[in-house]
């Protein structure tokens, strides 16, 4: 049945791709204008959307030609998909506004073709995001996550050379494997349920071993899709390549869509076949991405790989509320604080995200070139940039009350409450983690300058666009508590309790920094014993990441995990 | 053994195939073959499916058919995309290799001292 405000679905999906072929039709420089028109338009929609949906407080549904499902098709907008269209939405129009001095067709030419290409895959990612948000059925979303590769591979290699073209191919064919897999999953999951209609499937799909290797393929495609560890053979290269804007969308918002489809499985299509012992298994993999992801990124030489790794950590972070959400009693995973906590989470991680790579992208159009040993100075040549990512960077630590401090928090009381006390462990240790390449790239960044190395100015513009998105991650954290969250978790941030937490995040995070970064500050002196060893540490860290990376591994890995997460589900059955 | 049932295995079959040369061949046009004989397998298990009526207990059940199309369509144009960075990639570097750059040894040439 429609609901009323369904119409919002389809025109959500449907205006980013009319922008994009008007844009395409139009050419040259009326395409950046189609496409910022389309934005505004873009935004008005999903914010109207989240009013219905409060107004309302049920899903708003929409049924394609009044066919009801399981021969029809619905899109539905529930409260995860209404906060995430929001979301994107904002963090689109936000890149958008910074994409404009990088991207506009330069005087004296009609019509360049990075630009047009830019803003035409920058709406084809919009929509494409937009129709993962909002399927209700398990054919459209592998269409939607399709759509959202094709528009996402051609990003990475916007500037046409060889190594971005390299990363772009290896991204394309790894995701192409992932989603042949969910592919395999859903017919499996059609032959056993007759539909493909979430609801539906949820109805009728049964603990078999068919079920459960559906189940496991499609999570383990998705995960290839998501980048995460193991299978992230394709996401430092492609995210770090491509020019900021671009990177911005890849990191901030293309590996969601992934993401989402992973909790649209385990939640709402299958919610009691996967069981704890999976649920651990992706947890697990999701620790292991943070300590990976960080202690690699501190041996980076290059700020976008330092944040690309940092991409990789946090989509570790995603991960743990998977057993957290898991309800012993029901046997099954539940929406409840921990799946709260999962998408503030990712919420707070797209803005961030965003921002911080349209900070570095800005510094690196100061400095012509972004090695963070030789950014010194670049405090004082270009303040806002570097507050910029730093706000970023301290609110994905979670200290301040920013939305990553709210999931924390919540992750925390939900780790106690079902008594899986290392997970609090994972959660603390990653704010550290966090901390730690955050604080190396702000020492670089506060020693005196040269002189000589005079920046280039930046456009204020952007540094305004990149410094309110990393805000949004504190503006996330009020709407939350106005929404699903108990406002009594928001502590006063310079009470003594929280001051301490702060203050114990940014000390650990400075020692891991000194400990394991390639090039400190020399504050310890070089034959230092322990500095020795933990570099040699994360040297192995670094080498066993690179071997990982190995096609036939990251191969091999996938179909490992896919018959790991179906016997893990087997035992909970 | 029915019709079905053997071409159930046929499509098992394809996409053991297709994933052994997936994993192992090292260039990156066999990899996106590859990529089409799982696609071929999976498009023959919609076939089966159908075949079987699933669930509504009918001779030939038309939805897979019309998935099956739709998917065809994508794999083409996934196909498409990836021949074509290929091309741009032999066109631009030296070796299409997909193996990213080995790790960082000690002696780092390209290191800057601060």
């Amino acid at each position: 049945m429609t609901t009323p405000g369904g119409l919002l679905l389809p025109l959500c999906v449907l205006v980013p791709f009319v922008g994009a072929m008007a844009a395409l039709a139009i050419g040259g420089r009326g395409a950046q204008r189609v496409a910022m028109a389309t934005l505004a338009a873009g935004l008005a929609i999903a914010l109207w959307n989240g009013v219905v949906f409060i107004g309302s407080g049920q899903a708003v549904v929409y049924v394609l030609g009044g066919w009801q499902p399981p021969l029809g098709i619905a899109l539905r907008a529930d409260g995860l998909s209404t906060s995430m269209l929001v979301a994107v939405a904002v963090v689109i129009t936000g890149i958008g506004v910074y994409a404009r001095a990088d991207f506009s067709t330069p005087a004296g030419s009609s019509e360049a073709r990075g630009p047009l290409v830019y803003w035409l895959l920058l709406l084809a990612v919009w929509g494409s995001l937009n129709l993962v948000l909002v399927s209700g059925d398990l054919f459209t979303l592998y269409v939607a996550l399709e759509l959202l590769t094709f528009a996402g591979v051609p990003l990475v290699c916007l500037d046409g050379k060889g190594e971005t073209l390299r990363a772009a191919l290896r991204y394309l064919v790894y995701a192409l494997a992932g989603s042949v897999l969910y592919l395999l999953g859903a017919v499996l999951l059609y032959g056993l349920c007759g539909t493909l209609d979430i609801p539906l499937v949820a109805q009728r799909v049964h603990a078999s071993p068919a079920a459960w290797m559906a189940i496991a393929m499609m999570t383990a495609g998705l995960l290839a899709k998501t980048a995460l560890f193991p299978l992230h053979l394709w996401l430092p290269p492609a995210h770090a390549g491509a020019p900021p804007a671009a990177s911005a969308v890849l990191s901030a918002l293309v590996v969601k869509g992934s993401f989402f489809i992973v909790i649209r499985l385990w939640f709402d299509v299958a919610p009691t076949l996967p069981g704890l012992a999976a649920a651990q298994i992706l947890a697990g993999l999701g620790a292991a991405a943070i300590l990976f992801g960080s202690l690699v990124a501190l041996r980076q030489q290059r700020l976008k790989l330092l944040i690309a790794y940092s991409t990789l950590a946090q989509i570790g972070y995603l991960f743990l509320m998977f057993p957290l959400a898991f309800d012993a009693a029901s046997g099954a995973f539940v929406r409840g604080s921990a799946l709260t906590a999962g998408m503030l989470q990712t919420i707070a991680h797209a803005t961030a995200k965003a921002a911080m790579f349209m900070a570095a992208g800005l510094l690196y159009k100061a400095y012509g070139h972004d090695r963070i040993a030789d950014l010194a100075g670049a405090l004082r040549a270009a303040p806002l940039s570097v507050l910029a990512f730093v706000v970023g960077g301290v609110a994905l630590m979670g200290v301040l009350p920013s939305g990553a401090y709210l999931a924390k928090k919540l992750l925390l009381d939900a780790a106690g409450a079902s008594g899986q006390w290392w997970w609090e462990v994972v959660l603390q240790g990653g704010g550290f983690l966090t901390a730690s390449y955050v604080v190396l790239v702000l020492a670089q960044v506060t020693r005196r300058g040269d002189a000589a190395a005079a920046p280039v100015r930046v456009p204020r513009t952007q540094e305004v666009a990149a410094l309110a998105l990393a805000l949004c991650s504190f503006a996330l954290a009020l709407a939350a508590v106005y929404g699903p969250v108990s406002g009594d978790l928001l502590g006063n941030p310079l009470a003594p309790k929280e001051l301490i937490s702060t203050l114990m995040t940014v000390a650990v995070g400075c020692g891991v920094a000194l400990l394991f970064a390639r090039d400190v500050p020399p504050l310890i002196p070089a034959g230092n014993p322990l500095r020795a060893a933990m570099l040699a540490v994360g040297g192995a860290f670094e080498r066993t990441d690179a071997a990982l990376r190995q096609w036939a591994v990251a191969g091999l890995s996938l179909l490992v995990l896919a018959f790991l997460f179906g016997a893990a589900m087997r035992t909970h059955a | 053994m029915t019709g079905p049932t053997l071409f159930a295995l046929v499509a098992a079959a394809l996409v053991g195939t297709g994933l052994y040369g997936f994993i192992v061949s090292p260039s990156p046009l066999r990899k996106i073959l590859a990529f089409n004989v799982i696609g071929s397998g999976v498009f023959l298990m919609f076939g089966v499916i159908a075949r079987r009526g699933a669930i509504a207990g009918i001779g030939g059940d038309p939805v897979p058919q019309a998935l099956l199309i739709t998917g065809i369509v994508v794999a083409f144009s996934a196909t498409a995309l990836a021949i074509t960075v290929l091309l741009r990639l032999a066109e631009e570097a030296p070796t299409t290799t997909l193996e990213p750059a080995p790790p960082r040894g000690a002696p780092d040439a390209t290191r800057t001292t601060s």
